[in-house]
């Protein structure tokens, strides 16, 4: 199988301090991936790193065959890389609907090379909307949002781009049993329709049941990549959990 | 309404107000109706850099200025009718205005404001540093008496006044035109917020840069034909305080997430100190102005459309109910 993401040998500094180092992950084409590691282990700045967010000065990063490199976080959108943001950051002077109408203006027509119509772009974000829930809120600011609903509706901002990789970010903190029980089918049903999907995420639940693969990140580094139930019995892994 | 059914309302409304002008055959007027005219594509060009992308735009007098020197140039060179300067003030400004946005990209907030400031000074020590242009002596323009058109004669202020309503009109169209469209959204999203809005798609470079070179030019553009308003251009008049601080406050005070803003904040606050100068003294209208817009910023943050907002359609919170025309290319 081909591999739709290939980053290898990625490291990223602030100052003086190594956010990451070394870092290599292929992820094949429909896979799915759960991305886990203690807080602060790494896991947001190598989604930054990927989408462009951030430049790695080291490493590079492939996607669908092409290097990535130097392209700037919107043009990477426009290759097909999605992300949800770990800290909500909605537009919050537009609509929710709205908030999710700028992808279909900036991203999916350029791909498809054809303009959405007023309607359908219309149709689509309400669509997108009921998928995570938030259909009865079309109209509100994201300030009246819950917590909880605005990492729905960065998911649903996210899936608005038409992805070929999604990466969400802990979009799961905070719901409740049902709720990660719903957003984790319909991310694997999303899967299922040929999206790739990357996972962070600290419900160990959700993490099991969704993903395919395990990669686990500690201090900056991998430290493990393989079957879920095999990489959580891993010695090192455990260490890193328990030493938190 | 479509754009061009905009522009032919808004352009009958003007002649409108045109045609009384001259029935009450007051000179006085014109001139104070031509820096009112003037005052509304200041405040509208300000607003598509500062109210749709979040850009406080501290140099406005630079570009106005720039487009009034353009006119000077031309006219020790060859002189041409007022429209043709407009349009050359214009792409002077546009030109500037995107060379600056190329320079400060990367400055966010208070840092790009800042950096505005700082080109308005560098320019205006060039222009007085500048003899050709009169330097800090200033250029005499000799404003002609009046204006014939097919044999009939019109007097130049009521000419320079009909031009620069035209320009009103134009500008107005052309913000309402960006705001509904997908140019619209995609300032908006950078208004809020930069980095979602590359994670959208959105091109923020490519979009900062047009926001820059309209706000530029239609500021050119507005400063074009004010040597042959004012007869005799000195630096400290064409760069004057006054420029900058009313193409601020009269977005903010109207309400800078809509076209209509600008335009209730010129018409308010550019009556406002047309009057204070009659009865007062012109001394007072950085003043009312100051005071204004403090009041405002404290009191009603969205300006006139955001109290109009609360009071009249019980809106808590001012998220402007966005409207696409059309998705256009
Ligand atoms: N923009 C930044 N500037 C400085 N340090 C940062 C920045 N972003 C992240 N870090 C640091 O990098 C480390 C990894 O952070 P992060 O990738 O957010 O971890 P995780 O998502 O795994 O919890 C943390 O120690 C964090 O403080
Ligand atoms: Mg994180």
């Amino acid at each position: 199988m081909s591999a739709l993401l290939n980053v290898a040998g990625v490291g990223k500094q602030f100052g003086g301090f190594i956010a990451l180092e070394g870092i290599d992950l292929t992820v094949a084409q429909g896979e799915r991936v759960g991305l886990i590691g203690p807080n602060g282990s790494g896991k947001s700045t190598l989604v930054n790193c990927i989408c462009g967010t951030l430049h790695n000065e080291k490493g590079t990063v492939h996607f669908n065959g092409q290097t990535v490199d130097g392209l700037a976080a919107h043009e990477r959108t426009h290759r097909g890389i999605a992300r949800s943001f770990q800290l909500p950051r909605p537009f919050v002077t537009m609509s929710v609907a709205d908030n999710l109408r700028v992808p279909l203006l900036y991203t999916v027509h350029t791909r498809s090379g054809r303009h959405l119509t007023v309607e359908e772009a219309d149709a689509r974000c309400h669509e997108l909307a009921d998928l995570v829930g938030l259909g009865d809120k079309c109209n509100k600011s994201p300030k009246d949002l819950t917590q909880i609903e605005m990492r729905k509706l960065e998911l649903a901002r996210a899936m608005a781009t038409d992805p070929k990789l999604l990466i969400a970010d802990e979009s799961m903190a905070g719901l409740s049993d049902s709720e990660v029980g719903e957003i984790v089918n319909m991310l694997i049903k999303l899967n299922e329709s040929g999206i790739t999907i990357i996972m962070i995420e600290h419900i160990m639940r959700a993490v099991m049941s969704f993903s395919q693969r395990l990669v686990v990140l500690d201090s900056g580094k991998k430290i493990a990549d393989g079957k879920p139930d095999e990489v959580i019995r891993n010695p090192e892994v455990e260490r890193a959990y328990l030493g938190q | 309404m479509r754009s061009p059914a905009f522009f032919l309302v808004s352009f009958a409304v003007g002649l409108v107000v045109f045609v009384l002008a001259r029935m009450l055959d007051n000179d006085y007027l014109f001139f104070a109706g031509y820096t009112v005219l003037q005052y509304i594509v200041l405040a509208t060009g300000w607003n598509i850099l500062g109210g749709y992308t979040g850009y406080v735009n501290f140099g406005s007098a630079a570009f106005f200025a720039l487009g009034a020197y353009s006119t000077v140039v031309l006219h020790k060179a060859f002189p041409m009718p007022i429209p043709v300067l407009m349009l050359v003030g214009g792409i002077v400004s546009g030109l500037v205005g995107f060379g600056m946005g190329y320079l400060t990209l990367r400055l966010r907030g208070a840092f790009f404001s800042i950096a505005t400031l700082a080109l308005a000074v560098v320019l205006q020590t060039l222009i007085v540093n500048w003899d050709f242009v009169g330097g800090s002596r200033g250029a005499y323009i000799i404003r002609p008496h009046h204006l014939e058109i097919f044999d009939y004669e019109i007097g130049y202020i009521q000419y320079l006044f009909f031009t620069m309503m035209v320009l009103a009109v134009l500008s107005l169209t052309v913000a309402r035109m960006v705001e509904r469209s997908r140019l619209g959204y995609g300032f908006a999203t950078i208004r809020d917020d930069e980095v979602a809005a590359e994670a959208c798609g959105v091109p923020t470079l490519k979009l900062k840069l047009i926001a820059t070179t309209l706000c530029g030019a239609l500021m050119g553009m507005a400063g074009a034909p004010f040597p042959y308003y004012i007869g005799y251009l000195q630096p400290s008049s064409a760069f004057g305080l006054e420029y900058a601080v009313n193409a601020i406050a009269m977005p903010m005070i109207g309400g800078a997430t809509s076209w209509v803003g600008p335009l209730i904040g010129a018409v308010l606050l550019g009556t406002l100190q047309q009057v204070a100068t009659v009865t007062i003294s012109s001394a007072v209208n950085l003043l009312i102005v100051g005071l204004l817009l403090t009041g405002f910023v404290i009191i009603a943050p969205n300006g006139i459309l955001g109290l109009f907002h609360k009071y009249f359609r019980g809106k808590t919170d001012f998220v402007g109910r966005r409207r696409i025309d059309r998705i256009g290319p």
